[in-house]
């Protein structure tokens, strides 16, 4: 008889685990939100707004009501995960600092693709935020919306590599990082032209040394990681070699030039920019760009990157625009 | 059938006739004793082997159940398709019944707790529960194990890719098994529903193991019998003329006092070829219903036909009615309309031996290796390619993104593009040889009266050949 109790125990203990473990693993996901993605024109996501602690482990389950969409949250290291129709993705987030996080798609997925946002809030145990320096182009008070055009463009794309091998001195104060921030291409080049010892350059030498000192403020990895950057999030607008003629260019375009009446005064042109035209270009200095990117809008569809890109990103897809405009190759 | 309430001459077991009959048993040579291997009785006889085993199959279904029904709906990713349709099918079919006859059924999990109910205990016997009622007479033979064979082919396409719909299916026969048990005496469940043991018993005969008796005459001598008694089919040994019944549970075995069963190797097929007393025309239904399901699924599963799929997956809708009219269509109208043909052909030319139903439950015979062979070739064509699913699904059984094994997304699939249908060919072609040389022995080698069945074979082997490689 004892064996007999023993072999009921034995079965019953195989049972419990054959039960337990599928249970204590669904009890658990049934613990995170289901997060239903869709494309912008139907609702986004579902929910848009989540609210959770410091160092709480947040289970989110996403799912796709429609087509493939991707899941990544603003400035974090966090890689994005696909969230497939029919089925479910988990995903479990802990955040250690308080802020309000962007979550995105990263999938081209519909022309509004880049609506698709949502955000979390992360509350600390201290509701002090932390002051956040204000970005260049609200210090310098640029008007990032204003029209631009460059007065002056070399007659051909100005390269770093013709710059280094004229051999000029080029004088400290246009070297720093600072200025290269706040000054456009076109600034340099005339303050560059106005230095006594530059005077007998031709005007394309001086665009030449403006690629130099380009060249010199970013670095083959920074412009790598741009280069992803683009790829990934402007390039369906922006197109892949930047001429504005994205996938999606077109279909933003269209709305207002059927009405056109709905066109305000000061409307920008709603086709996305093109990076390869120097005019607007050679005019704009990395605080322009950065505050464009960041703040997007100018009129047009552009979204606005801030909370997405962190700062190091930022600079990163600046340093790569810059090529569309200048040959950027080091020294052999 | 071999079951007691079958053989009448039970209580006068020395009967002359019969007697000489059963020492026939005795005298077919091409055996060898398994049980002559020291250590495999020992293992065979003490209950707690299998008892591991079978406590570890039952695990394994329940939490089959489990995953099915509260797994990722994503077929390839859930532990009860992949594991029970392309790992347990493809052993099932590749290994349990060519080599093994009812071997599955040994351990097989969905009967136990309805036995272990029915009498009392797992290891012993005590106060059971249930009602022990007699099967009625009326739902004996394979009838019903056909019909429940060609309800699941009707529902099949999603059945076999839903996770729910399995989980769901092996829920009801979970407690179809346990209600039985609990109703009627003994494996009503087995011998008389269960849609696997319906065809795992009629391949069983084609099987190179049998267990039988070895000396009826101390059978007959002993009034107990208690192999009979011990037997949870119901079955009495002495009694077996093919292994299409024994489950090989091997209580029997456990309960004899002189040691007088035997479990044989054997040549392969060596329960058919011979013409048969008894008029099955429920195993000849099952044999055939097994030949048009075999046909419909390669049709649907890997035949070219899209709009066929398709209208198997639409349950419900005015497509998979027509998709179900055909496929019952196929297995109780054409191939036994065929079949009987067939046979009735032959017997015009060669004058009647005997009646044309009992002329067609033997001939059927003849179509085992055929419809064993077309279901290991149909098993080949999916599960080899799809191996790969096995690993990842025991490393996540539910699809929740688990990694038990630290496999990760390793999805290991073995190519057998070129190899594949080359053994599909070769398995194809055993099954036709085979079955042409099971029909001529039935015809006692009078050629013209086994031209028709070969006709139906090749039809039949080209039809798959067509289906599986085109």
């Amino acid at each position: 008889m004892r064996k007999e109790w023993f072999a009921r125990i034995f079965v019953i203990l195989l049972l419990a685990a054959a039960i337990s473990i599928p249970v204590a693993g669904w009890w658990k996901r049934s613990q995170g939100i289901v997060i239903h993605a869709r494309m912008a024109e139907t609702g986004g996501w579902t929910p848009e707004n989540l609210t959770v602690q410091v160092g709480q482990p947040l289970h989110l389950r996403l799912t796709s009501d429609d087509v493939t969409h991707s899941f990544a949250i603003g400035q974090s290291d966090q890689p994005p995960v696909d969230v497939i129709p029919g089925e479910m993705t988990d995903v479990t987030l802990v955040f250690d600092r308080p802020g309000k996080y962007t979550f995105y798609c990263t999938r081209w997925c519909s022309v509004n693709h880049w609506r698709m946002r949502g955000t979390i809030e992360v509350t600390g145990p201290t509701t002090t935020t932390e002051a956040v320096a204000p970005p260049l182009y609200v210090t310098l008070g640029l008007d990032i919306d204003a029209k631009h055009q460059a007065e002056f463009v070399p007659a051909e794309t100005p390269s770093a590599l013709r710059g280094a091998l004229l051999h000029q001195v080029i004088p400290p104060a246009y070297q720093s990082r600072e200025y290269y921030l706040i000054h456009t291409p076109v600034e340099l080049w005339k303050a560059l032209g106005g230095e006594p010892a530059l005077q007998k350059l031709y005007d394309q030498d001086v665009w030449d040394l403006v690629a130099w000192v380009w060249q010199a403020n970013t670095t083959s990895q920074e412009l790598q990681l741009g280069k992803q950057l683009y790829a990934a999030n402007c390039a369906a607008c922006h197109g892949e070699q930047s001429g504005g003629n994205g996938v999606f260019a077109d279909q933003l375009a269209q709305p207002k030039s059927k009405n056109p009446t709905g066109m305000q005064a000061g409307d920008m042109p709603v086709k996305p920019a093109n990076f390869t035209d120097p005019n607007t270009m050679l005019s704009a200095s990395p605080a322009h760009l950065q505050g464009k990117i960041i703040r997007g809008g100018m009129g047009t569809s552009m979204p606005y990157w801030g909370p997405i890109f962190t700062e190091k990103q930022t600079w990163a897809l600046i340093a790569y625009l810059w090529t569309f405009q200048i040959e950027m190759e080091k020294l052999p | 059938m071999s079951t007691l309430q079958e053989i009448p001459w039970l209580d006068k077991a020395a009967a002359d006739e019969n007697a000489k009959a059963i020492r026939q048993a005795r005298t077919v040579r091409n055996r060898y004793n398994l049980l002559r291997i020291s250590w495999l009785l020992p293992l065979l006889i003490n209950r707690w082997p299998q008892f591991v085993i079978r406590a570890m199959t039952l695990a394994g279904f329940v939490f089959t159940i489990t995953a099915g029904l509260i797994g990722t709906r994503v077929g390839s990713h859930n532990f009860a398709i992949i594991f029970v349709w392309i790992a347990w099918w493809t052993a099932l079919k590749l290994s349990f019944i060519p080599f093994g006859g009812r071997s599955w059924c040994s351990i097989c999990p969905i009967p136990l707790p309805g036995d272990w109910l029915q009498q009392g205990g797992i290891l012993t016997k005590g106060r059971g529960l249930g009602l022990n009622l007699h099967w009625p007479k009326r739902l004996k033979g394979s009838w019903l194990q056909s019909g429940a064979f060609l309800l699941i082919g009707l529902f099949s396409a999603v059945t076999l890719t839903d996770p729910r719909v399995t989980g769901w299916v092996f829920v009801a026969l979970f407690g179809l098994s346990i209600g039985l048990s609990l109703v009627f005496e003994r494996r009503a469940f087995c011998s008389h529903i269960c849609p696997i043991g319906g065809f795992t018993g009629i391949y069983a005969q084609t099987a190179p193991i049998e267990l039988r008796v070895i000396d009826t005459e101390i059978c007959a001598k002993h009034d107990d019998k208690s192999c009979y008694r011990g037997c949870p089919w119901g079955l009495y040994p002495v009694a077996f003329r093919d292994s299409a019944t024994c489950g090989l549970c091997m209580e029997c075995l456990r309960a004899c006092p002189q040691d007088n069963l035997a479990l044989n190797l054997r040549p392969f097929g060596a329960d058919i070829g011979k013409p048969r007393t008894a008029k099955r025309l429920d195993e000849a239904f099952l044999t055939l219903v097994m030949l048009g399901s075999v046909l419909a699924f390669t049709s649907v599963f890997v035949g070219p036909w899209g709009w066929l799929k398709s209208a198997a997956y639409a349950i419900g809708s005015l497509r998979w009615v027509g998709y179900a009219l055909g496929f019952l269509a196929l297995n109780l109208i054409v191939l036994p309309g065929l079949f009987s043909l067939a046979v009735w052909a032959g017997q015009k030319y060669t004058g009647k031996k005997f009646p044309l139903n009992r002329e067609i439950a033997n001939q059927a015979q003849a179509l085992l290796p055929l419809g064993l062979m077309a279901w290991i070739a149909f098993t080949v064509s999916f599960a080899l390619p799809k191996w790969g699913y096995v690993v990842a699904v025991i490393n996540d059984p539910l699809g929740w993104g688990w990694n038990l094994l630290g496999a990760g997304n390793i999805l290991w699939s073995p190519d057998v593009s070129g190899f594949s249908p080359v053994l599909q060919v070769i398995l194809l072609l055993i099954g036709l040889f085979w079955s042409a040389n099971v029909a001529r022995r039935l015809a006692d080698s009078d050629y013209r009266r086994t031209v028709p069945i070969q006709v139906f074979c090749l039809a039949f082997t080209l039809g798959m050949l067509w289906l599986l490689i085109g």
